[in-house]
């Protein structure tokens, strides 16, 4: 008798997650860049718990890790469209990622929104593969417009992280824009998960840098001011949404105050939709504190996700990605969102500085 | 390069070798005894940095208690790793060893992942700021942005001085612990042949785990200074430097202390003056230091200071 | 048994195989045979270290190096002269790869081929050394390789990598090699060069007193696994879709991975490896549940990242510390082994 109670329970809970429409999120949890996939899950989670139906069903959101890895992100993207059956997928986070995933989804005609992979190869020739932040050859041009005409440098040593394909890309188009500009730049290399810079730095000072750019992610860029201000290098140091994270300042500490950087949104930007009141609100009351970037561009995402899904009017997912493409004017917390044919987001740059320990908001550079 | 650059290359050469060189000593003990490259000697490394973490964000110990029962957790965890993975296959083919000990390293960092999780934690408030001060020699005061700072000369970091005396001292001890004390005798005899040593009275077991114990505690003491000098924990925290060590005890000649410093000292010279002399190869780095462990195994197995090893048939 | 037998009933259990992979295309969906086409490609890479490590006795780290040789080799081959010049951003390829592009089976053996060389040039310098220092060369060599992949971008294309490769790999491909990998190192490993193998792998010392070449020998069998470790890589490389320089991907990683698959199967025994092979992938895929929330009566724990990771390096140490001969130890699956076992049934 016993047996059948539990079996009926067990029949009747998993029923209960029957008529739900599922979305997937495949995101770096643990890994090199968990810090990001962790902040814009937070980002989902929240906006998931503000608006968790669409289409009068409940929205059930898949979590998947995919380790910060590229091999990792195909096989979660094939899970979750094959095993987990989602109608789309919020994902991935770094470019190298998304593209990997990108093109199982492709592949499958489910569409996957990123909320944060600036690379161009992410959706380039793509039909389903979408973002709802700013592509870095802009990315690149705003800081190249910091560093050159904001903050006044001539010749900007760029620390090139040779193992991301993301600062890979975000340096070139920064000496691309920088050229335009008449400015100098050069290179300096290093590899992710590399600590000591000293060399580098050294070599950037004898050769008379007034600025420094790193285009790479917050564990480096933080070790690399510290080194710099050390080795008695004080002029600007400029980066990019990689240090967009509460970790660069821990890491950093006093070194990195002075630090600017591009990044697609900061709480203290003019609020300029409903949505951008809500969330702050919403999260300062959850959590305690201001939130960061990427939570806001996970919570973008999930709402982009859930009004396609509202505009298509059903779970089929070919209707679902062409919904998505035609997003126009979606008022989101980082911006008005529009994503054009080719699936990028046409947004502002917000340029934040560090200052006293805390990020600052400073001004916008418009597309 | 100018002669200012080359200079302040060769202190920060000096100061990553010195990081290198307490490392190393660990390394080599190990192998000196056991003929045991062991892996997981970087990661024992990387956890003592958690456990000094942990017990001052936890359990609010001032630094300097944490800093040694981190220590203490280090040597503790050497022996068990000694204890629990390497004893039972005592009478393997090295081959197995040297798999086991690959698979300890894997893991440990598996578990700092899982227990610690993988993103990478700031160490910066951990230990006083002083530590991470630079002593300047030379250059001028000037006012930059407002401030007054102090601009060129030849800059070294404090924690470097502390690493260097920390190995000197190192040094000392264990050339007394060796040369002069008993269980020392019984360390070199066991480096020379188990079998006749065990059979001399000298329990082996115990005098192996506590050359792993020593070791590791000098691998934890490696493991916090480097943290004071990039302040950055993370579960893989320990591989390269911990590579880097091994080459640079090979290179010194395994199973030569003296030689392991010597070899972490050269080795984290030369590793700043390639990136130095020619920035574009930064990022064949890594790649140098085991290209300059491939030629020295080819060239000089022995290393600079070691002895060459005989098979017995 | 005679060999008559033997050869038939191989032959049947190839067919026998051969249809179930079949029927597994027909009724499985992609995900699924998608990991049987991995199995296969994980076979051909333990295989091809069992021979190496295995057989030879000499313990080699670099096996990631070579797959990752086969991989991109095989990938600047396959690749449309358009696409190469989409996917390489920061410098162009060099001629002539940059305007060729020939058929999967050709780029793949031409992958082999190239990573044997490379087998061959870390071989004759590494070997002269003994057991750990070659294993640490070997190591060496493969992150070297790797490091070198990571900054030549006029040839690899540096982080950014080889990606959009065509799908070539299918399940009859990979199984298709597997079989062939299996074939030729099997009677490899029967030959009288097997036999040396081995010979050299108890007793160095007394197999060169009866004349045999070690160096030779040893380098040979480090050669061959080369060569079929660049054919799983070019496999892999087309399983994938993208290739990149970093260290999940073709590094340390890969190579402990690989070793995991032989220490589970049993180092020595082909057999063995492609058990550990198949067992590596179903686990690492089955062990995801304990990474994702599992919904268990409704309430949601949350899962532990890395877990897997955890397990399989559990796994490791405590299968070499208690069971270090794996599930085959030495021993490799025969028609006479099945054979006595019926006949002990029927006593």
């Amino acid at each position: 008798m016993r047996k059948l109670v539990l079996i009926v329970l067990v029949v009747i809970l998993s029923i209960s997650t029957f008529s739900s429409i599922k979305v997937g999120a495949i995101l770096p949890m643990t890994g090199g860049v968990a810090a990001f996939g962790q902040m814009i899950w937070q980002g989902v989670a929240l906006a998931h718990e503000l608006f968790p139906q669409v289409l009068g069903q409940d929205i059930e959101i898949v979590l998947l890790d995919n380790n910060s890895d590229k091999v990792q992100a195909v096989n979660t993207a094939r899970r979750a469209i094959e095993q987990e059956k989602v109608v789309a997928i919020i994902g991935q986070v770094i470019s190298s990622n998304t593209i990997a995933g990108g093109a199982v989804a492709e592949e499958n005609g489910v569409a996957m929104v990123s909320p944060s992979s600036t690379n161009p190869l992410v959706t380039q020739n793509r039909k389903y593969v979408s973002r709802v932040c700013f592509s870095d050859p802009f990315q690149g041009v705003a800081a190249a417009l910091l560093a050159f005409n904001n903050m006044g440098a001539s010749n900007v040593a760029v620390f090139v992280d040779v193992e991301q394909d993301y600062a890979v890309g975000f340096a070139n188009f920064f000496r691309d824009t920088a050229r335009e500009l008449g400015g100098n730049v050069f290179y300096e290399y290093y590899k992710s998960g590399d600590q000591d810079f000293t060399a580098q730095v050294s070599d950037a000072m004898s050769k008379n840098a007034d600025a420094f750019f790193i285009p790479g992610y917050y564990q480096e860029i933080a070790l690399i001011a510290i080194q710099a201000r050390q080795l008695g290098f004080y002029d600007p140091i400029i980066s990019g949404d990689g240090a967009a994270v509460p970790e660069t300042i821990e890491i950093g500490g006093e070194a990195v105050n002075g630090l600017y950087f591009t990044t697609h949104y900061d709480p203290g930007s003019p609020a300029v939709t409903e949505n951008a009141k809500l969330f702050v609100q919403a999260y300062t009351e959850k959590f305690g504190e201001a939130p960061g970037t990427f939570t806001a561009l996970g919570f973008d995402t999930y709402l982009v996700i859930r009004d396609a899904i509202e505009r298509a009017g059903s779970t089929d997912r070919e209707a679902i990605a062409q919904a998505v493409r035609q997003t126009k004017d979606f008022p989101a917390v980082t911006g008005i969102i529009t994503i054009n044919e080719n699936g990028d987001a046409i947004k502002s740059v917000a340029i934040v500085k560090i200052e006293d320990g805390k990020f600052v908001y400073d001004t916008t550079i418009n597309p | 390069m100018d002669p200012k650059t080359l200079l302040q290359n060769f202190v920060n050469g000096l100061s990553l070798g010195s990081l290198y060189a307490l490392i190393a000593i660990g390394y080599t003990m190990v192998y000196g005894i056991l003929r045991l490259i062991n892996f997981a000697h970087g990661d024992i490394f990387m956890m003592a940095v958690y456990f000094a973490f942990f017990l001052v964000t936890l359990a609010s110990l001032p630094w300097y208690f944490a800093a040694i029962l981190a220590i203490a957790g280090a040597a503790i965890l050497g022996f068990s790793v000694d204890r629990v993975a390497y004893k039972p296959i005592r009478k393997a083919p090295r081959i197995s060893a040297l798999i086991t000990a690959i698979g300890v390293s894997f893991f440990l960092e598996s578990l700092a992942v899982v227990v610690f999780s993988g993103i990478p934690r700031s160490f910066r408030t951990i230990f006083p700021q002083f530590l991470n001060e630079m002593i300047i020699l030379g250059g001028q005061v000037e006012t930059r942005y407002g401030r007054e700072v102090i601009v060129g000369g030849i800059r070294f970091p404090i924690i470097s001085i502390i690493t260097l005396v920390i190995t000197a001292i190192a040094l000392v001890f264990l050339w007394w612990f060796i040369y002069r004390t008993k269980i020392g005798m019984a360390m070199r005899a066991v480096s020379v042949d188990i079998p006749t040593t065990s059979l001399m009275g000298v329990n082996v077991d115990r005098v192996i785990g506590i050359t792993f114990a020593l070791g590791s505690a000098l691998a934890g003491i490696g493991g916090i200074l480097w943290a004071i000098r990039y302040p950055q924990v993370w579960p893989y925290m320990g591989f390269i430097p911990g590579m880097k060590a091994f080459v640079a005890a090979v290179f010194g000649g395994i199973g030569s202390i003296p030689g392991a410093v010597l070899g972490g000292l050269i080795l984290g010279i030369t590793e700043i003056m390639m990136v130095g002399l020619l920035p574009g190869a930064a990022g064949y780095r890594d790649a140098f230091a085991f290209f300059i462990l491939i030629i020295i195994l080819s060239v000089k197995p022995s290393g600079l200071m070691g002895k060459p090893d005989i098979v017995k048939v | 048994m005679s060999i008559k037998n033997r050869v038939i009933l191989t032959l049947v259990a190839v067919v026998v195989i051969a249809f179930g992979l079949m029927l597994s295309q027909e009724f499985l969906n992609s995900y699924y045979s998608r990991i049987i086409t991995l199995i296969g490609i994980y076979g051909i890479m333990a295989v091809s270290l069992t021979l190496v490590n295995g057989i030879s006795g000499v313990f080699s780290l670099g096996h990631a190096g070579f797959i990752a040789v086969g991989a991109y080799t095989s990938a600047l081959l396959t690749l449309s002269p358009q696409q190469k010049e989409m996917t390489f951003l920061i410098d162009k390829l060099i001629w002539p790869l940059n305007s060729i592009q020939i058929p999967f089976f050709w780029a793949t053996i031409i992958a082999g081929l190239v990573a044997a060389l490379f087998a061959f040039a870390v071989g004759w310098p590494s070997l002269r050394l003994s057991g750990d220092y070659f294993a640490i060369a070997t190591l060496g060599f493969s992150e070297i390789i790797r490091i070198f992949a990571l900054n030549l971008n006029w040839l690899t294309n540096g982080a950014l990598g080889l990606k959009a490769l065509p799908d070539y790999t299918t399940v009859w491909w990979s199984w298709g090699w597997l079989l062939v990998t299996v074939a030729c190192i099997t009677s490899l490993s029967y030959s009288s060069f097997g036999r040396a193998l081995r010979a050299i792998r108890e007793d160095r010392v007394a197999a060169q007193a009866m004349g045999i070449n070690v160096f030779k020998h040893q380098l040979m069998a480090f050669v061959f696994g080369g060569f079929f470790a660049g054919i799983s890589g070019s496999l892999y490389a087309h399983w994938l879709s993208t290739i990149d320089p970093r260290t999940n991907t073709v590094g340390i990683l890969l190579t402990f991975n690989v070793l995991i698959m032989i220490v589970l199967g049993g180092l020595g025994s082909i057999t063995g490896a492609i058990i550990g092979g198949a067992l590596f992938a179903f686990l690492s895929e089955w062990l995801r549940f304990l990474e994702s929330p599992m919904n268990v009566f409704g309430f949601k724990i949350m899962g532990i990242s890395g877990m897997r990771m955890l397990v399989f390096s559990s796994l490791f140490v405590i299968i070499m510390i208690f069971w270090p001969r794996g599930i085959m130890g030495r021993k490799e699956f025969t028609w006479d082994g099945v054979a006595s076992l019926f006949r002990r049934g029927r006593k």
